[in-house]
């Protein structure tokens, strides 16, 4: 099969108006040492119908949130999402879009970024927003790269309980960038202000997830207010599905407020796209990474939105641009924006307090050993189930359940510790099988 | 509304289309008409601080349009005393005026002889002509 | 037409939540969110009709021809949407154990075996999420690379041809590399005189795009690649324009050692207004050591992750990658598989044609056999009547089609950078070249035509440099700023494409 749309006639004549005799003439600028002079070692071509087949065949080999009872969590969560996210998104004229270059033909685009922005400084209590970047990670490199410029620093901080991906990849970026990354335990589950501020010294910021990679609510005004202390910018990694229940970073003193956005109404697809987000005071707008929608008018009066503040960006400033980052995840960001309009502000609080109090719930019935058993939690928390916590996935999953993340492969000496996540698609009902099934591979 | 082209002939030139006024051991810098308009409107200019060093030759400053960014280069060395701030509230000032409100640095001069470096008014247009 | 936010009622709702009947626990007060965020607060069918009428005043593939010179706008299969959405996909937590995602891990392990075939290369990692990510995991190889030989502090320069898009030089500086740019010769290549100088111990590597942002093939590649071997620099290409050569010339048989592939360009994942996009990387043998973790492998028992990579660079995004993005761009590979040749010389055939047509009409720089896209220029008609490239692209929105990239590349004055794509009918094909030798009358006889276009749009020509210096950027609700008393500024011509 494929997607040409040419008739052989069409193709003679095309040739002749070019002025050759074959296509391979066409590729006369080609030296013959750089051809290739095989076919393509490729399957041959298969049909819509044998793709079809072939792609489920393969998707039935995995197991997806509906084939189990999933419990699982740590960044990406199940969370319920509308059709109407669907609905939207697959608007060809959106959905087939390139960047919106051409006001005028792309108004859509635009407006949709403008009203996400919105969205985005709404919940993160912030005065400027991106049209989105790859996901929760690579903003906290962004974040990186807006401090280090901003302050003149070449310090970063990040607290050990925030997710280990986010961690890992400014680790990775931090050669390039030229910075140095330092990490500040935790304390029982939650970041000690005292020892942020002594770390946040001489540092460009401090990173911190709230809720953290643990589920437990970190003083997170406390932590802004060290970093601060510290001259250091403060940054908070947050979950947009807690803010309808938690104080917005801006509130708190925080300089720019990042997260992964996939909790709002992206699907799981087994780790993207999502949209990561990047929030920051109106201080850093000459700063951000990417794209920015900014509203104006054409000679009429008439209202319309614009790609602005372009020359931060790599195609007219290049080598000192902000960021090399041109396509983004603009279609994610527009579902978030749906999802967040089909919630409206009741439903974001309703969210967040569904999750905890599924949580809540699930603490007591589970009735096992919480590793931090202090700290507030949101949507998961972290138990001991007193074997190996790899085996407890594995004896659970062969009973139908997949009973969270084994916390040891990031956390040494948690070998034995779960990370369990609550969703408001979960029931009380599936609390009470989760339950039941975990006694029961406790005691294998 | 844009300036009409001129380049006055009591300023000494940058081929990089900077301009100082000398005033003693001080001196006034700008950017040209050629550079304002090759540009377009300005909308943001990212100023040094009061204070700081600025080196003949080296940037000190960045204007900006919608289309385009660019350094501005020092025509001779010296300590920012004074920054416009006319200009860093109102970029378009630039457009305006290049020479006169359009100013964006005064500087005390640390080297004054490097005066001697740059173009007069001539030079400057046969500059012009050439690039 | 109104933001959601100002069609937004007190009280008014779509969703609901499920009662779960349980007791909700305190947030301490310190914690808790003071003043709720203005989100829309609106019903079902609003948002339904809000996003329609947003989608009326956008255009995609699905409306018409979009010849985005380098963003390879080609047709989007439906087939691929519906499978990315299979529940087994669609649905799979990433954190799911190895053997409860066997069918999407072969899927991953399956698509870099083909784009380790499509670039000449040995290792392919998925994880970047963009071309522009790629292209600083590959220059992240490059000093991994040099790194391990002891060469990290002497190799400090990337050459970069000033055709190049600014992700390349960009990317050169958040890697901590520093720029040589290179200057381009009168057909087009890269001046091989200014290079000769340019390339030695300092240099760590090349970023190129071949064929160039001018569309051309650099017919010295194979000296070009002589001369960085020589002075033991690595290769990088830029995957950006591949749609011209799969299965004709890979990357890896022109002497590149890492190359990005744009999975939203070459291998049609729908751009999506802006994004997402997939960059994967391939690599020659030696860089491989250094590829972002996990690695997706295949083991006896099955498919699988491994992290054992002690010489990794690290990750670069979460997870193994865009995963859906690998599920639409595979099915596109496997529907041609080795047809994926007669892909590129249709739209090379396409880009040609079209050339032919127009070459009469517009000055073209660069006078030779273009690849898959081809730069003409509007100077003549800036000179003669003063219209400008931006004109002809405003103009032709009246004609239906979306405008190429202008403006791009900077060496081109007044560029237009075509680029049609394989998937377009010869009546598209014709239909464009009519309208574009139709407004090449216009802008010599009525040129006030070009300059007040487009015309009947929802919006006419937008001010930018008022959007700049108001930077009205979200709305301000009760507080939001009237724009329309403002003095209009004049229309600016910059880089709009790529």
């Amino acid at each position: 099969m494929s997607y040409l749309a040419l008739t052989e006639a069409d193709r003679e004549a095309m040739l002749e108006e070019i002025g050759v005799s074959s296509i391979e003439e066409l590729f006369v600028d080609l030296p013959a040492g750089v051809r290739l002079d095989r076919d393509l070692d490729l399957r041959p071509a298969m049909t819509e119908q044998e793709l079809t087949a072939y792609f489920e065949e393969l998707a039935s080999q995995n197991a997806p949130v509906g084939a189990e009872l999933s419990f699982l969590g740590a960044g990406m969560y199940d969370h319920y999402v509308p059709a109407i996210v669907d609905t939207v998104l697959q608007r060809g004229e959106l959905l087939t879009a390139y960047t919106p270059y051409q006001p005028e033909l792309s108004q859509g685009v635009l407006q949709a970024i403008f009203e996400y922005q919105t969205a985005i400084c709404e919940l993160t209590g912030m005065d400027v927003s991106n049209a989105s970047g790859y996901d929760g990670t690579t903003v906290a490199a962004d974040a990186c790269f807006i401090a280090k410029h901003a302050t003149g620093r070449t310090k970063v901080v990040l607290t050990e309980a925030t997710n280990p991906q986010v961690r890992q990849v400014v680790r990775t970026y931090a050669p390039g960038f030229g910075l140095e990354v330092v990490e500040v335990p935790h304390r029982d589950g939650a970041t000690d202000p005292d020892e942020l501020r002594a770390a946040s010294e001489g540092a460009a910021c401090a990173i911190f997830q709230h809720p953290n990679f643990f589920g437990v609510l970190e003083p997170a005004a406390e932590l802004a207010a060290a970093a601060s202390d510290a001259e250091a910018l403060a940054v908070a990694h947050v979950d947009p599905l807690s803010l309808g229940v938690l104080e917005a970073p801006g509130h708190y003193g925080c300089a720019l407020a990042i997260g992964e956005g996939q909790s709002a109404g992206n699907a799981l697809s087994y780790g993207g796209p999502h949209f990561g987000f990047l929030a920051a005071r109106s201080d850093f707008i000459r700063r951000m990474p990417g794209r920015i929608v900014g509203e104006t008018t054409d000679a009429a009066g008439n209202r319309g939105y614009v790609l602005t503040l372009q020359t931060r960006e790599q195609h007219i400033r290049r080598e000192k641009a902000t960021s090399n980052i041109t396509t983004n995840q603009t279609l994610l960001a527009l579902g978030g924006l749906v999802y967040l309009s089909w919630l409206g502000p009741e439903g974001l609080r309703e969210v967040g307090e569904t999750c905890m109090a599924l949580a809540e719930h699930a603490k007591n019935r589970l009735g096992l050993p919480l590793l931090f058993a202090d700290g507030t939690t949101f949507k998961e928390f972290a138990i001991r189930v007193g074997r190996p916590a790899a085996e407890v996935v594995r004896d659970a999953r062969e009973r139908g359940v997949h009973p969270g993340y084994a916390l040891g492969r990031d956390y040494p000496g948690m070998d034995d510790v779960l990370l369990v996540a609550f969703t408001e698609k979960r029931t009380a009902a599936e609390i009470d099988r989760l339950a039941e099934v975990l006694a029961e591979v406790q005691a294998l | 509304m844009a300036a009409a082209e001129s380049y006055p002939d009591d300023l000494r030139y940058h081929p990089e289309h900077d301009w100082a006024r000398l005033e003693g051991d001080e001196a006034v810098f700008g950017i040209t008409w050629f550079a304002q308009d090759a540009l377009g409107e300005l909308v943001h200019f990212e100023a040094p601080e009061e204070g700081a060093i600025v080196s003949k030759d080296q940037s000190y400053a960045e204007v900006e349009s919608v289309k385009a960014v660019s350094d501005v280069i020092a025509p001779l060395s010296g300590e920012v005393l004074e920054v416009n701030s006319a200009v860093t509230d109102a970029p378009e000032t630039v457009n305006e005026d290049p020479y006169g409100a359009g100013w964006l640095v005064r500087v005390r001069l640390s080297d004054p002889d490097e005066v001697d470096s740059l173009l007069d008014l001539e030079a400057y247009k046969q500059h012009l002509v050439d690039a | 037409m109104k933001l959601i936010y100002e069609k937004s009622r007190p009280g008014r709702r779509a969703g609901r939540l499920p009662d779960h009947g349980l007791p909700v626990p305190d947030v301490p007060e310190e914690l808790r969110r003071s003043k709720a965020p203005r989100l829309p607060e609106v019903a079902e069918p609003d948002i339904v009709r809000h996003f329609t009428e947003l989608s009326t005043r956008n255009y995609g593939i699905d409306t018409g021809f979009y010849p985005l010179g380098s963003c390879t706008m080609k047709h989007n299969p439906r087939v691929n949407e519906r499978l990315a959405a299979l529940p087994g996909f669609r649905d799979l937590h990433p954190h799911q154990e190895e053997e409860g995602a066997q069918g999407a891990l072969r899927l991953c392990w399956e698509l870099q075996e083909v784009l380790a075939e499509i670039s000449g290369l040995d290792a392919v990692s998925l994880q970047p999420a963009a071309g522009s990510q790629g292209e600083l995991t590959g220059l992240m190889l490059m000093r991994a690379y040099f790194g391990e030989r002891g060469e990290d502090e002497q190799r400090r320069k990337i050459v970069i041809p000033d055709t190049a898009h600014g992700t390349n030089p960009a990317s050169v500086t958040m890697a901590g590399y520093e720029l040589t740019p290179v200057k381009t010769d009168p057909r087009g290549n890269i001046d091989i005189e200014d290079l000769e100088g340019k390339v030695d111990e300092h240099t760590a590597g090349l970023m190129l795009t071949n064929p160039s942002t001018l569309g051309l093939f650099d017919e010295n590649i194979e000296e070009i690649a002589r001369t960085f071997r020589r002075a033991g620099a690595l290769m990088y290409y830029d995957g950006a324009n591949l749609n011209a050569v799969c299965g004709i010339s890979r990357p890896g048989d022109m002497g590149f050692d890492i190359v990005h592939i744009n999975l939203h360009k070459t291998f049609s994942q729908p751009h999506g207004g802006g994004g997402p996009g997939g960059g994967p990387i391939a690599v020659a043998k030696r860089l491989e050591p250094f590829l972002p973790v996990p690695a997706i492998v295949r083991r006896n028992e099955g498919y699988g992750f491994d992290y054992d990579r002690p010489q990794t660079i690290g990750k670069v995004r979460g997870f193994a990658g865009p995963f859906g993005v690998f599920v639409r761009s595979y099915a596109f590979i496997l529907a041609y598989g080795p047809q994926l040749r007669e892909m590129s010389e249709v739209a090379v055939l396409n880009a040609n044609y079209l050339l032919a047509r127009l070459r009469g009409a517009y000055e073209l720089p660069f006078d030779r056999l273009c690849m898959h896209e081809f730069v003409l220029s509007a100077r003549p008609f800036k000179r003669e009547r003063g219209t400008t490239a931006l004109d002809v692209a405003k103009r032709l929105m009246d004609y239906g089609f979306h405008p190429p990239t202008v403006y791009f590349p900077l060496v081109v004055p007044e560029a237009l950078m075509i680029e049609p794509t394989e998937t377009e009918t010869k009546e598209t094909l014709d239909a464009f070249a009519d309208a574009m030798l139709a407004i090449a009358e216009e802008a010599a006889e009525e040129p006030d035509v070009l300059k007040g276009a487009p015309h009947g749009l929802p919006v006419g020509r937008l001010d930018e440099v008022k959007a700049a210096k108001r930077v009205v950027v979200r709305y301000g609700f009760e507080e939001h700023p009237d724009l329309s008393g403002q003095p209009a500024a004049a229309v600016v011509q910059a880089p709009k494409g790529v």
